[in-house]
């Protein structure tokens, strides 16, 4: 059993989402960095869609009975009281009665507390996810008494996955509207400098730079979105579509982040100067 | 038909009209293609996901059918207080009087064509010109659970609170998704709704 002393900031559970269920307009959400969720589970034995807890920091939890556990994703300060601190990417096995505490990152945003067997949260239409957008999944609020799974019974192998530069130059490709965009605005995204905005969430990360103007200035009638689709509202400042992104949007789609790189767009903290680069057309 | 560009994991086909959208996602939910993910049709847009697919296969369901979906599953109905905040507005709009929107409105059987933006969320077709309104130029950033609305040819209800742009007309207690149910989506594509005044 944990115990949540402090729920921290932007904390949730996370495993890879409920892909599948577009048709009843349920996104897939799942963990914003899924490689740093999969890589916490993979250095527990896990199973890679074990439940993890995505949080930007502040998260405590006290361990009712040893457990082992891992923080992966952003790099930090990990405090275990009256023991040694914890190192990220690196698996501690911790007494009963050990409380751990998450500071806030120094680099990146968001970090993946896992525990060998899985946090034992009630999965909802086939997922642990909370997905931020549609209020829908599993809660967690302090007080809360989580169980854990049980022991996996698989080895825990050395991973050395985990040096994974975060990259501030996106690389991305025409998205379905490029064509209702200034050749200008095409100019102003592959070139300057967008800043990540202290306004964005799991839904999106929104960026503040040189506006990006339309040709076509028609109402766009909502159509489907993929996580790093990068919507243009009518102020012109983009916003590159994470996790909890909804299922179909209004506004038009001028590139798409590639796969490789959302984590780092999701792991980018305000203020982080983000280039994108076009790949080829 | 055009297809778009959306990433290596997807491609978005944009069509005239609904009924071609509509065809083309009943022909990709029977196929078989290998690897696709998720299809998800909008107004006038299909898109597909997919990890690793036949594109020739993907490409070839997307021409669209000669033959009309036919909507004939179940029909749904919503009971609806017309007291929306847009009653005056969309009177100005059309010319009709509160009791002729709300006639027209309700007398109806509405097919509900997709879902999307949130959960639960249908798009309802059927609805009368007369009632075709672009969206607010102004969203609301709060639009109640429950609020009865129309926009362009579509109606819907606002299974949550969220932001919105659509006119409102009334409001309704039914809880338009639950995952407590079997089923949680109250309406899901291809079932029919009327909207019964209470």
């Amino acid at each position: 059993m944990i115990e949540v002393l402090n729920a921290g900031i932007g904390s949730s559970f996370q495993d890879l989402g409920r892909p599948g269920l577009a048709h009843l307009g349920v996104g897939r959400s799942g963990a914003a960095d899924r490689a740093s969720h999969r890589l916490a589970n993979r250095l527990l034995g896990n199973d890679e869609s074990a439940a993890t807890i995505e949080t930007c920091g502040l998260l405590s939890l006290r361990l009712h009975r040893s457990a082992t556990v891992v923080v992966t994703g952003a790099t930090g300060s990990v405090d275990v009281r009256d023991g040694r601190a914890m190192a990220v990417n690196n698996v501690h096995d911790l007494p009963a009665g050990a409380d751990v505490t998450v500071r806030p990152p120094e680099e990146g945003l968001r970090y993946y507390v896992g525990v060998r067997g899985g946090f034992e949260v009630e999965p909802v239409l086939g997922s642990r996810s909370f997905d931020t957008l549609a209020a829908l999944g599993p809660r967690l609020h302090a007080g809360d008494r989580i169980g854990i799974g049980p022991d996996p019974r698989t080895p825990m192998a050395a991973d050395l996955g985990f040096h994974r530069q975060l990259d501030t130059l996106i690389h991305v490709s025409d998205g379905p509207r490029y064509d209702w965009f200034t050749a200008d605005a095409w100019a102003l995204l592959t070139t300057q400098p967008y800043v990540v905005s202290p306004a964005g969430n799991r839904v999106g990360a929104r960026l503040t730079g040189p506006a990006l103007e339309r040709v076509q200035i028609r109402e766009l009638l909502s159509e489907g979105l993929v996580e790093g689709a990068i919507q243009v509202p009518p102020d012109g400042q983009p916003i590159v579509m994470l996790a909890d992104h909804p299922v179909t949007g209004g506004y038009p789609v001028i590139a798409v982040v590639a796969p490789q790189d959302i984590a780092s767009v999701a792991q980018a903290r305000p203020g982080t100067v983000l280039r994108f680069r076009h790949t080829a057309r | 038909m055009r297809v778009l560009p959306f990433g290596p994991g997807a491609l978005l086909a944009e069509y005239d009209s609904l009924a071609e959208v509509m065809s083309v996602d009943e022909a990709l939910r029977a196929s078989e293609v290998a690897g696709i993910d998720e299809i998800i049709p909008a107004a006038r847009t299909v898109l597909v996901t997919f990890r690793q697919v036949d594109r020739a296969a993907l490409e070839a369901l997307l021409v669209p059918g000669a033959a009309a979906t036919r909507i004939d599953g179940p029909i749904v109905d919503i009971p609806v207080v017309y007291d929306g905040e847009d009653l005056g507005e969309v009177a100005d709009a059309t010319g009709f009087s509160t009791e002729q929107i709300v006639a027209t409105h309700s007398s109806t059987v509405y097919s509900a064509a997709f879902l999307g933006f949130t959960p639960g969320w249908v798009y309802l077709v059927g609805l009368p010109p007369s009632l075709q309104l672009p969206r607010r130029s102004t969203p609301r950033t709060a639009v109640p659970a429950g609020s009865v609305a129309i926009a362009n040819e579509f109606t819907g209800v606002y299974p949550t609170v969220s932001p919105g742009g659509w006119h409102l007309l009334g409001h309704t207690s039914v809880q338009m998704f639950d995952v407590t149910r079997d089923k949680p989506a109250l309406v899901v594509a291809g079932d029919r709704v009327r909207f019964v005044p209470t």
